[in-house]
């Protein structure tokens, strides 16, 4: 009777674990506990959230050892840290401190212009972002064991957030309806490998969990996101940049759970205070775009 | 005969799936009056800090443990272990008390730690259970009536059941492991129509006739 750890099934289970759910962005062990007394699934442990990223500039990294250190010691629910694409060491050595998903994110500087980091090669599991199917089936490839459309991180604005979610799910209903033997030229054209082609075509979804992610600000963006099939959310600015975000943490964890029952978004929508201001996502300049950054 | 799932958050969507591949009606539970007409309750795996909270806040902690109370079958597998324990080991006041156990949460470590093994739990037959193990907890303390499982190789307890609750550390969900499910269908019946009789209830469509002698041997009590 042998135990073995690390495996696919424990990997994708604990995504399975926080589905319905939301991940909260936090830079301190004060903001873990909000998160956690709110409801969060999960906290995503950062040095500046995405808004601040945009707004100050610089190389954003992984945060300090130290500030993971604390807030894995200060929350009883997982802890995730972020990565930057590529950066195999970073990812080193956020497993080390024992963390319990990485996300490999387009939030922080990429490290590499080409390759992702290869996740078998981990015994913790990763989540990755991406805009359509091709990109997460790529990411599955190398590992992913969830993933989040990426939305655009730091805005506020979930205009990016519903364009991956609908172009994710509209191609997995394709794929569905495709005769088997126009999967080969799908696989090619998403730039996937067939073998995950196949198994999105036999079951209607990915193999994976998949969360949105990037400008949900208020509790209907994650209705909105909810009803448009994600399984739950990650949500970075919008809680910490709000006038009272322990309030909005809980209105966003209720929304999201009853995503269907406007009646109960309405009432948990009442006296949040001001949300966080946000920018539209169209007016954030090329270069500063962060969803564009994965291949 | 249909069976509720607790749906706040977390692994609802693959236990229901499990039981409607044993041809059992599945209904998800969000709100109090979802548990009417229920037969039984299955409190799935996520956190259990979410679910104490969202639990609270709509109200469903006494139509819960008022359903358990009435003897219908609760199974809660990880979080929903730590939910249905009289204890928690580190503190924190217990969910929905309903079976006389202490509870540690997170027992085996960091989510490095998950692990998958084979399991015997001689309640639904001989053959081992395949169980995952995700940031699982363990039972530390066994109250009097309440009887073990399934224990780990080195004597850590995982699985128990007193009366109607049934609680383990693992995931039959993730694993398609349906004998557990089939034990709680069957307690289900047995609890939707009384006077049938447990004898009746093991030969009803969704309990495997095929199933081994051990299958019937937690409900000798």
């Amino acid at each position: 009777m042998t135990a073995e750890t690390s495996t696919w099934a424990t990997k994708k289970g604990l995504a399975q674990m926080l589905k319905g759910g939301v991940i909260m962005d936090v830079m301190n062990v004060e903001q873990a506990r909000i998160a956690e007394e709110a409801g969060a699934t999960s906290v995503m442990a950062l040095e500046r959230v995405p808004a601040m990223i945009r707004a100050e500039g610089g190389v954003a990294r992984m945060a300090k050892p130290s500030l993971i250190k604390q807030i894995i010691q200060a929350v009883s629910i997982p802890v995730m840290a972020k990565c930057r694409i590529g950066h195999f060491a970073e990812a080193q050595i956020l497993q080390e401190l024992g963390v319990d998903y990485i996300d490999e994110s387009e939030v922080l500087t990429p490290a590499d212009e080409a390759h992702h980091v290869d996740k078998h090669a981990f015994k913790v599991p990763f989540v990755c972002g991406c805009r359509d199917l091709g990109e997460a089936l790529r990411r599955i490839s190398e590992c992913a064991a969830m993933i989040r459309t990426k939305g655009e991180a730091g805005t506020g604005d979930i205009v990016e957030a519903v364009r991956h979610i609908r172009t994710l799910m509209a191609e997995i209903r394709r794929l569905g309806a495709m005769r088997e033997d126009e999967l080969f030229v799908a696989a090619k054209e998403l730039g996937a490998p067939y073998d995950l082609v196949k198994q999105v075509h036999d079951d209607g979804r990915l193999p994976v969990v998949n969360f949105v992610a990037g400008g949900i600000a208020i509790p209907a963006d994650a209705a909105l996101a909810m009803q448009l099939g994600a399984e739950g959310v990650f949500v970075g600015s919008g809680i910490f940049k709000s006038e009272n975000p322990a309030r909005t943490a809980e209105a966003i964890v209720q929304a999201t759970l009853h995503y269907d029952n406007p009646k109960i978004i309405a009432e948990v929508s009442k006296g949040l205070g001001a949300p966080m201001r946000g920018i539209a996502a169209a007016s954030v300049p090329e270069p500063e775009r962060l969803a564009v950054r994965g291949w | 005969m249909k069976i509720g799932v607790l749906a706040l958050h977390g692994a609802f969507i693959e236990h229901i799936h499990l039981l409607e591949s044993i041809g059992i009606e599945a209904v998800k539970i969000r709100l109090p009056e979802d548990l009417d007409g229920v037969s039984g309750l299955i409190i799935p795996g996520g956190e259990s800090t979410t679910m104490r909270k969202l639990t609270a806040r709509w109200g469903m902690r006494e139509p819960i443990l008022g359903l358990a109370a009435k003897g219908a079958p609760i199974l809660g597998t990880c979080a929903g272990m730590i939910v249905v324990a009289s204890e928690i080991a580190d503190g924190d006041e217990p969910v929905f008390p309903m079976i006389d156990v202490t509870v540690r949460r997170n027992a085996f470590g960091r989510q490095l730690d998950s692990f998958e093994t084979e399991l015997s739990m001689p309640v639904v037959g001989d053959t081992p259970i395949h169980a995952i193990f995700i940031r699982a907890p363990i039972i530390e303390r066994v109250g009097p009536g309440v009887e073990t499982l399934a224990s780990l190789p080195d004597g850590r307890v995982v699985a128990v059941r007193q009366r109607n609750v049934i609680a383990i550390s693992f995931h039959p969900e993730l694993a398609g492991e349906t004998r557990i499910h089939r034990l709680i269908a069957t307690m289900a019946a047995d609890f939707s129509e009384p006077g049938e009789g447990t004898v009746v209830a093991r030969t009803e469509p969704g309990i495997r006739r095929d199933a081994s002698p051990g299958a019937s041997r937690g409900r000798s009590e």
